[in-house]
């Protein structure tokens, strides 16, 4: 097992390396007239110069690659080019909101998904189709349509939530979970419909396996069948699906956040690429892959734990 | 029986089938060891082993579906152990092939008459030419002729078997290697595709290659015998010999294994077996004890 | 956006099974006039022919260019000259919606284009030819699903501009992995299907083989992944063009969400179209994609309900027993004694049709204490469902269609019973009636070891210790003949052996000391020298219990060496049923005497068994 996870460690730094030398080198080619661009029209050619050799322009690109690839390693990512925040100021302030929501959207849709895909396996019938049709209409209904579509009616119309969320944890807690309530409920809705009709074929997939129902002729129960059996075998089919929808949801989140004017990981990406402010994109591509690589990890673990077959590999 | 003593359709001379493993740097896994058989024109050589003995991979190394990595597959002459594309195509004239499941040796998305035009169409036979043939392959097997426009699905079990058969005879080929072909069908239709099996050698003359995992059924229609344990061939022989009276103790208990329909007859077959093993037994404790 | 991206990706993935093979050219008509004959799938495909049109022919039907602006007219509200309104610059709403149309459908196409062009070909060699190259492909697949997709285009639009088409491009790379998937798993579950081993030996080419046995097999899985690629491939446009990083000089539906979302507290309608227009196209999308895999699916069916028409047919040949069947009422006295009475029974299926196929009909026979009765028959012949009735296990749409079984005395399907009755049988089941399946290793629960397996079902039903239970599974594990059985007990099922397998589900059976054991087929997936020990076993261990014993076999061999009595089904009906020794040397009836004579043991080798000379059909 410890194996295991060194192993997929190792790959999960392979892919880091890649995506940020890949990234870099992307920046890299766009970053000609950026100096330019920082310090407005009025300057002359001799301050752009300067200005391109203070952020180390002037270099080629390997160098300037492993010398970020050095800052990195020791915890400093630099500073904005336009602002000059350090970027681990930015994302120490930023990832807190942003991973508060996506964590408390993929809780809940863990567990939604899971009871209504389980429910609409066992007793078919009404709550079957219902699940069906809520797929179809989560499939075709964009997740930043449907934030678009709660603000505009329960927040501005009836005037149930805040339309934005721009207050702080200090303000209290109360607060702090209202005004989450909505950009929640818009980043949560796809992944339940999604993930119950998924988890859905899954139960229903292992409940017609011959194992089911020799178990029931040894007469196990049939809640001790679901529970014990079922659910444990269905459960990676379900993990795969909620760590794809966890992914999806750091690029989704960035829209909702831009809905509601929360001051969380969005905004930043979305100023710092269209500036195309190379340390802050690296910083926020790095904070991407390093919760993609940390949740397929667990992820792999946990199914390792539900499969034994796996586990002795 | 009816074998020729010229020179043999397939000689497969000290035949060694390695797979690479699948581990970095492992031993590759030896599916056949030192396999030597001949078959002549218009025989039967029936091969009989468990599951796992390595029967199917010795039929498809004959057919090129597997790794040669020793020894030698002369088929009339010509060695055709590690034959190219282009030679398999001009052999898949003379060498044919019947699988064990009739469900999935037929494209389910092709007409009938497609799946038999197949063979006809590689070898570049033109349409209506191929056409007229079909149809007489059809009424070889004993299938209506309007088939051809049908879907394999459409078709029973032994009825599909009959398609992979005609499928198989379509260019007159002079060996056919039938892999376990009547194992998925039920009884009655296993002794009606046997019948079939029987008729078409009688009337063209074709070799088969016959694997399966039943005695009764290679006794039934094999001239030879050859048996197979953990990818060697233990024994072969005349098929009244091998499959009554065998010598190597693996065929002895494959023989008393297979119950008889008879309750009294079983009775005895059981007590025979009972006795086999207790003199096995006791014949590897002495060895155990010499050694 | 980019939450839905990838799990409707992860969603389509897993479809290739359900259509294998079922999108030949013949089938394909018959796919397509089922689609059209599905009202969803047709309103789908109306939808996006209208939308197509209406956006191909933008530069015809618009109005008003697509940044036409009228200063003088903000916000205006719907009237004859724009139909829809104005935005805040004065932009005719419906013109720009024509104009969003074409480029939202464009990019749409671009993305699904450049994702079939990297993962069809892709897929279809991993697929085929596996070793490094689908190594490589594995790895950077699991690099590119790792990415959010909308993080990414963020970045390249940092990098190459704001240009619809080169996200849309990346997207499509982005995405491409869910083809790859898709087209690898269908080409894998087809490379080792004897067909093409077929192919192989006729000689035809790599190149052919993929093109007529391989690629038909994907293309219905392809098409309906594209439908939800292209959705997907909206939302994600829709979604970047939301955020402002779309080329402010294009009219596009994201655009005017995000103009309207500028203006909500003024004009909320100016939301709703391009909300609207969205939802549409990509909800017919997904209608489409369903409407397509459910057309596939009916393909499938329509096997089966040809062969229930067939079995209808003798089922009305019955309905004179089912007239003598309504007359019984009670126990019949003098009754109590066997063990199981099964009389007239029948079991059907309801059809769509409102038919019932019968797959059981008019079976009586009896089991007595300490007796094996064999139930022989070929496939179809319903004998595995009548054994499945007994133990209350049928599948969910089953339905007793006549006639009772009683166990003990006591029913467990009265008469006049519709399903089984699950109060009285969970009683039984696991206690005094349990059994032993046909496949070895699909029977026990590949997350648990075996002895869970064993333990939980005695202390479940025996309401004893762990403890103990512990130790009776050890000695059950001895008693079936296994060496070592601490071994085993911690052992999970993949680490046996098929034939150690099936001897723990006979020790599971036999756990909590049953007066009736049902065995489905127990030998028959094991190697006949296996068998023989497995026959041995069960033989010692019914002497030893005294249990009654039910064998549902295709193997006269197997009745012979095991069963006191026979009884012959065949189509659901009972044949013929009594003593082993009357039924296998002297059987009354025809299709029993042909079972009989199919079989090979005592026939001289080389001659024709049934057809005397050429007779068919199979």
């Amino acid at each position: 097992m410890i194996r295991f996870i060194a192993k997929r460690l190792g790959s999960g730094l392979v892919v880091l390396f890649v995506v940020s030398a890949l990234t870099f080198f992307l920046l890299y080619i766009s970053s000609g007239s950026i100096a330019r661009n920082i310090l407005g029209d009025q300057a002359t050619a001799e301050q752009v110069a300067m200005k391109e050799h203070e952020l180390g322009l002037d270099q080629p690109l390997p160098v300037r690659y492993f010398a970020w690839v050095g800052d990195a390693l020791t915890g400093n990512l630099g500073a904005s080019w336009f602002t000059s925040e350090p970027v681990a100021n930015s994302l120490a302030t930023r990832i807190p909101v942003t991973m508060t929501m996506v964590f408390a959207a993929m809780i809940l849709i863990a567990i939604c998904a899971a009871l209504i895909g389980v429910a609409a396996a066992v007793k078919r019938g009404w709550v079957d189709r219902a699940v069906q049709v809520g797929a179809i209409l989560g499939d075709s209904i964009p997740g930043f349509v449907i934030g678009v579509i709660l603000v505009t009616i329960l927040a501005i119309q009836l005037g149930i939530f805040p339309a934005t969320s721009t207050i702080s944890p200090d303000s209290g807690a109360e607060a702090w979970v209202y005004s989450m309530t909505l950009p929640v409920i818009a980043l949560l809705l796809n992944g339940v419909t999604g993930g119950a009709q998924q988890i859905r074929s899954a139960v229903i997939k292992q409940l017609e396996r011959d194992y089911v129902r020799t178990l029931r002729s040894r007469g196990i129960g049939e809640g001790e069948i679901l529970f014990k059996h079922v659910l444990r075998s269905a459960a990676p089919a379900g993990l795969t699906v909620l760590s794809l929808q966890l992914i999806g949801m750091l690029g989704g989140v960035v829209i909702i956040e831009q809905i509601f004017a929360l001051p969380g990981m969005g905004p930043l990406a979305v100023a710092a690429t269209g500036q195309s402010d190379l340390p802050v994109v690296m910083g926020v591509v790095m904070y991407t892959v390093v919760v993609v690589i940390v949740v397929n990890l667990l992820v792999d673990i946990l199914n390792g734990w539900l499969n034994p077959k796996v586990r002795v590999s | 029986m009816s074998t020729t003593e010229n020179a043999p359709l397939l000689t497969v001379d000290k035949l060694i089938v390695e797979y690479p493993s699948k581990r970095f740097r492992a031993k590759p896994f030896r599916a056949l060891t030192d396999i030597n058989i001949t078959i002549g024109q218009g025989e039967t050589l029936g091969l009989v082993g468990e599951s796992g003995s390595g029967k199917t991979t010795l039929g498809r190394a004959v057919l090129g579906l597997a790794p040669v990595t020793g020894g030698k597959i002369i088929f009339e002459g010509n060695d055709i152990s590690n034959a190219t594309r282009k030679q398999r195509r001009t052999l898949s004239r003379d060498l044919q092939v019947v699988f064990q499941d009739p469900y999935t040796s037929l494209n389910p998305a092709l007409e009938i008459g497609d799946i038999l035009a197949e063979p006809l169409g590689v070898q570049g036979m033109e349409k209506t030419a191929a056409k007229k043939r079909v149809k007489e392959l059809l009424d070889q097997v004993g299938l209506p002729s309007d088939a051809i426009h049908r879907l394999p699905r459409e078709f029973s079990g032994g009825q599909r078997q009959r398609v992979a058969i005609a499928r198989a005879l379509a260019l007159s080929p002079k060996l056919i290697v039938c892999d376990e072909p009547v194992s998925a069908l039920d009884l009655t239709t296993q002794a009606r595709v046997l019948d079939l099996f029987l008729q078409i050698q009688n009337d063209t003359g074709v070799s088969y290659l016959f694997v399966s995992h039943d005695l009764d059924v290679v006794r039934h229609i094999s001239h030879r015998v050859a048996v197979m344990y953990h990818g060697e061939i233990v024994e072969q022989g005349p098929a009244d010999v091998v499959t009554r009276d065998p010598e190597h103790p693996y065929t002895q208990r494959l023989l008393l294994a297979s119950p008889v329909p008879d309750p009294d007859r079983q009775e005895k077959r059981r007590a025979d077996r009972h006795r086999l093993l207790e003199i096995q037994r006791q014949q590897t404790e002495q060895a155990g004890a010499l050694a | 956006m980019s939450d839905s991206v990838e799990t409707a990706a992860a969603a389509a993935a897993p479809v290739p099974p359900a259509p294998t093979g079922q999108s030949g050219t013949v089938v394909r008509s018959t796919v397509l006039r089922r689609l059209f004959r599905n009202p969803l799938g047709l309103i789908a495909m109306a939808i996006l022919t209208t939308i197509t049109l209406l956006a191909a022919l933008a530069p015809v039907i618009a109005p008003f260019q697509e940044n036409f602006a009228n200063i003088a007219k903000t916000l205006a509200a719907p009237d004859a000259v724009n139909i829809l309104g104005t935005d805040s610059a004065g932009r005719d709403v419906w013109s720009r919606l024509l104009y969003g149309g074409q480029l939202t459908l464009l990019s749409a196409v671009l993305c699904a284009a450049v994702a079939i062009a990297i993962g069809l070909p892709s897929g279809l060699i991993a697929g085929y030819y596996a070793g490094k190259f689908e190594a490589v492909s594995n790895w950077m697949v699991s690099i590119l699903m790792s990415l959010p997709g909308l993080i990414v285009l963020l970045t390249i639009r940092a990098a190459f501009g704001p240009s619809v088409w080169i996200s849309m491009i990346a997207f499509g790379i982005l995405i491409s992995p869910s083809y790859f998937r898709l087209t690898r798993s269908a080409v894998q579950s087809v490379r080792n299907e004897l067909y093409v081993d077929a192919a192989r030996v006729s000689g035809l080419s790599d190149r052919s083989i993929i093109a007529r046995h391989i690629f038909s097999v994907v293309r219905a899985p392809i098409i309906i992944q594209t439908a939800a690629i292209a959705g997907v491939a909206i939302a994600i446009q829709s979604g970047l063009e939301f955020l402002g990083l779309g080329d402010p000089a294009k009219a596009t539906w994201g655009v005017m969400l995000s103009e309207g979302f500028k203006n909500v507290y003024l004009t909320p309608t100016l939301l709703f179209w391009p909300a609207f227009a969205m939802a549409l196209t990509i909800g017919a999308l997904v209608l489409l994609g369903n409407a397509i895999r459910d057309a596939l699916e009916d393909a499938d069916k329509i096997k089966h309900r040809r062969k229930k028409m067939h079995d209808a047919e003798h089922a009305a040949s019955a309905s004179a027993a089912k007239a003598a069947r309504k007359t019984l009422a009670a126990v019949e006295a003098g009754t109590e004694h066997h063990l199981v009475k099964v009389t007239n029974l029948g079991v059907g299926y309801p059809q769509a049709d409102g038919s019932i196929k019968k797959v059981v009909d008019d079976v009586s026979f009896h089991v007595d204490r300490g007796e094996i009765l064999g139930i022989v028959g070929e496939s179809g012949s319903g004998k595995s469902q009548t054994a499945f009735s007994i133990l209350g296990l049928l599948p969910d749409t089953a339905r007793i269609v006549g006639g009772a079984i009683q166990f003990d005395g006591n029913y467990t399907v009265a008469p006049g019973d519709e399903k089984v009755n699950q109060d009285r049988l969970s009683k039984l089941r696991g206690k005094r009636i349990s059994y032993i399946p046909q496949e070895p290793m699909s029977n026990l629960d590949p997350a648990f070891t075996i002895g869970y397996q064993l333990v939980t079902p005695m202390v479940r039903v025996l309401g004893i210790s762990k403890a103990e239970a512990t130790k009776r599974a050890m000695k059950l594990l001895s008693d079936v003949g296994i060496v070592n059985p601490e071994r085993t007990f911690k052992a999970y099922p993949h680490e046996v052996s098929g034939g150690m397998a099936q001897r723990v589900l006979i020790a599971g059976a036999i756990s909590c000391e049953p007066d009736l054991i049902i065995a489905d087929e127990p030998t028959t997936a094991l190697d006949v020298t296996v068998q023989a020990d497995v026959l041995e076993l069960i033989r010692d261990l019914q002497r030893s219990l005294g249990v009654g014993v039910i064998l549902v076999t295709h193997n006269f061999g197997v009745v012979a060496d095991l069963c006191d009595r026979v009884a012959v089904m065949q189509n659901g009906r009972l044949v013929e049923d009594g003593p082993v020794r009357d039924i296998l040397r002297n059987p009354k009836q025809k299709y029993t005497q042909t079972l009989l004579a199919s079989m090979l043991e005592g026939k001289t080798p080389m001659t024709m068994l049934v057809s005397s000379e050429k007779e068919p059909v199979a």
